[in-house]
C-alpha cells in the first residue's frame, strides 16, 4: 500500500442558492480544486461523485459523469457514491483505496447535493429514505425523532442533560460565526439553544442541522509525488469505513454507533496514533446528541462523558481539543452529500494553516468522522501534515 | 396481541409530508416480550423509558401500541 496525500481541495459555500443548480455546484468546488492543485482536468485519471439524493432533490441521475465532463474530465471512470450521509466520505475511502493500490496516482472526488429547492417536509421525506421504508419510516419517524430516540436513550442511560446538547449548538454555532463559508454565521446563547422550536423531543430546532446547499472537492496523489504537486502535501495517515444496520431498532445499543468505533480502529491502527493524539476534529453533528456520543465512540473521552465534555468547553475553538472549529454541520450547514469531503476540506485548511480566525492551536494531527443514517455507514479519516 | 417495555420514544412535532397533518405524534421503540424490538405508534397517554405497552392494532404492517394498564 502506498501513503496518499491530499494535493488539492476546494468548495463552494455552503447554504441556500436559488441560482446554483447541482451541476454548477459540483462544478465550481471542482474548478476551485483543480486550481488550488496547479492540475489540468485531462490529468485526472479516476472521478469519484459522493452524492445522496440528487435524483429525489432535483431529478437528475448519472450524475458522476455528469459533473466530470463538465469539469472538462474526459474518458476516465467516474463514479457516484451514495451512503446517505456519509456518501462524500465513503466516495473518498474508495478514491484513496484506488491511489494507495497504485491503480491511479491523480484520483479526484466531489462531493454535492442541491437540497434547497424542495420545502421542508419534502426534505424530511427524502432524508427519512437513509432510513428502513418498511419499519421505522412507516411508522412516521424523521431522521430528527431517530437522533431524538437516542438522545432519550443516552439521557436516560447516562445522566445526558438536555444543556449538554444545547451546549454543542452554542460552541459549533460560535465557530461556525468566524467562517465565512458557513451557512449561518450567527452566535446563540444557551437560553436561545434551549428555547428553540420543537422538531422531535428532546431535540429542538437548535439541535438540528440545516438544509444546504454546497460541494466540496479534494485530489488524492501518491505521497512521493506530493510535492511536485504542492507546497503543502496534507498526508491521509490513516482512513477506515464500517457498516451497521440501517434500521435504529435492530441494533442492540443505541447508545453508540459501532460503526464509528470500527471506522475508527482501524484508521487509528493504520495512523499508529491514539484518541489522546489526535489535536483537533471535525465530527458529523447533523444533531447535537450524534456529536456527543461520536466523542465517546472516538475515545477522545468515556463513554457516558460526552455531555459534559462539551459543556465544560473542552472541545471549543480554544479547548485542549477543538471539535467543529468549521461551526459543523450545525452551523457551517449540511448539504449531505457534500458534508464528508467537506470536513477533509476543513481538515487540510487546519493542518496547512490557512483556517485564520478559526485556526485552532495544535493543528499537525487531524481527525474527520462522517455519518450516514442513524450509523449504518462511518467513514473516519485522519489528516496530518506530510 | 404483544405486550413490551419501551426502550426509547420521542414526540414528533415535525414530520414529513405523508404525516404531517398528524402532528404531534409519539413513536417510540418497544422490546417485546417475545423477544426482539419494533418501532411503533404510541395511541392515548405519553410514555416513557421503561412504561409497559400493549398492541392494540397493527395499521400497514405499523405496530399501534398503547400504555397498559397497571393493576
Amino acid at each position: 500500500m502506498r501513503p496518499v496525500a491530499v494535493v488539492g481541495v476546494g468548495k463552494t459555500p455552503f447554504g441556500a442558492f436559488p441560482d446554483l443548480d447541482i451541476r454548477s455546484l459540483a462544478v465550481q468546488a471542482g474548478e476551485r480544486c483543480l486550481a488550488n492543485a496547479h492540475l489540468q482536468p485531462s490529468l485526472i485519471e479516476s472521478f469519484y461523485l459522493g452524492n445522496f439524493a440528487g435524483p429525489a432533490f432535483v431529478g437528475q441521475n448519472h450524475l458522476a459523469p455528469y459533473v466530470s465532463t463538465a469539469l472538462g474530465i474526459q474518458g476516465v471512470p467516474a463514479t457516484r457514491v451514495e451512503a446517505a450521509c456519509a456518501s462524500s466520505g465513503s466516495a473518498f475511502f474508495h478514491a484513496w483505496t484506488e491511489v494507495a493500490a497504485g491503480v491511479y496516482d491523480l484520483v479526484m472526488v466531489v462531493g454535492v447535493e442541491k437540497m434547497t429547492s424542495q420545502p421542508t417536509a419534502r426534505v424530511t421525506e427524502i432524508l427519512a429514505s437513509a432510513g428502513d421504508l418498511t419499519g421505522e419510516i412507516r411508522a412516521g419517524s424523521t431522521f430528527a425523532s431517530l437522533f431524538a430516540m437516542i438522545a432519550r436513550r443516552h439521557m436516560y442511560v447516562f445522566g445526558t442533560k438536555r444543556e449538554h446538547l444545547a451546549a454543542v449548538a452554542v460552541k459549533n454555532h460560535a465557530a461556525g460565526a468566524l467562517n465565512p463559508d458557513a451557512h449561518m454565521r450567527k452566535p446563540i446563547t444557551l437560553e436561545q439553544a434551549l428555547a428553540g422550536k420543537p422538531i422531535a423531543d428532546p431535540l429542538n430546532l437548535y439541535d438540528c442541522s440545516l438544509i444546504s446547499d454546497g460541494a466540496a472537492a479534494v485530489i488524492l496523489a501518491p505521497l512521493e509525488r506530493a510535492s511536485e504537486l504542492t507546497d503543502k502535501p496534507v498526508r491521509v495517515l490513516g482512513i477506515g469505513q464500517a457498516s451497521d444496520y440501517v434500521a435504529l431498532d435492530q441494533k442492540e445499543d443505541i447508545t453508540t454507533f459501532p460503526a464509528v468505533c470500527r471506522a475508527a480502529s482501524t484508521a487509528y491502527r493504520m495512523a499508529g496514533v491514539t484518541p489522546e493524539e489526535i489535536e483537533f476534529a471535525e465530527l458529523h453533528d447533523c444533531f447535537t446528541i450524534a456529536e456527543i456520543i461520536a466523542s465517546e465512540d472516538l475515545g477522545f473521552v468515556k463513554r457516558g462523558c460526552g455531555g459534559p465534555y462539551a459543556m465544560e468547553g473542552h472541545s471549543s475553538l480554544t479547548g485542549g481539543r477543538p471539535i467543529n472549529a468549521s461551526g459543523g454541520l450545525k452551523s457551517k450547514g449540511h448539504p449531505v452529500g457534500a458534508t464528508g469531503v467537506g470536513q477533509i476540506y476543513d481538515l487540510v485548511q487546519q493542518i496547512r494553516g490557512e483556517a485564520g480566525p478559526r485556526q485552532v492551536a495544535r493543528h499537525s494531527l487531524g481527525l474527520a468522522e462522517n455519518l450516514g443514517g442513524s450509523g449504518a455507514t462511518c467513514v473516519v479519516s485522519i489528516l496530518g501534515a506530510a | 396481541m404483544r405486550t413490551g417495555t419501551v426502550y426509547t420514544e420521542t414526540v414528533i412535532h415535525l414530520a414529513a409530508e405523508a404525516f404531517a397533518s398528524e402532528v404531534p405524534f409519539q413513536t417510540a421503540i418497544v422490546a417485546l416480550d417475545g423477544g426482539g424490538r419494533v418501532t411503533g405508534r404510541i395511541l392515548g397517554d405519553r410514555v416513557t423509558i421503561g412504561d409497559r405497552v400493549a398492541e392494540v392494532e397493527v395499521r400497514n404492517g405499523v405496530p399501534f401500541f398503547r400504555k397498559a394498564q397497571t393493576v
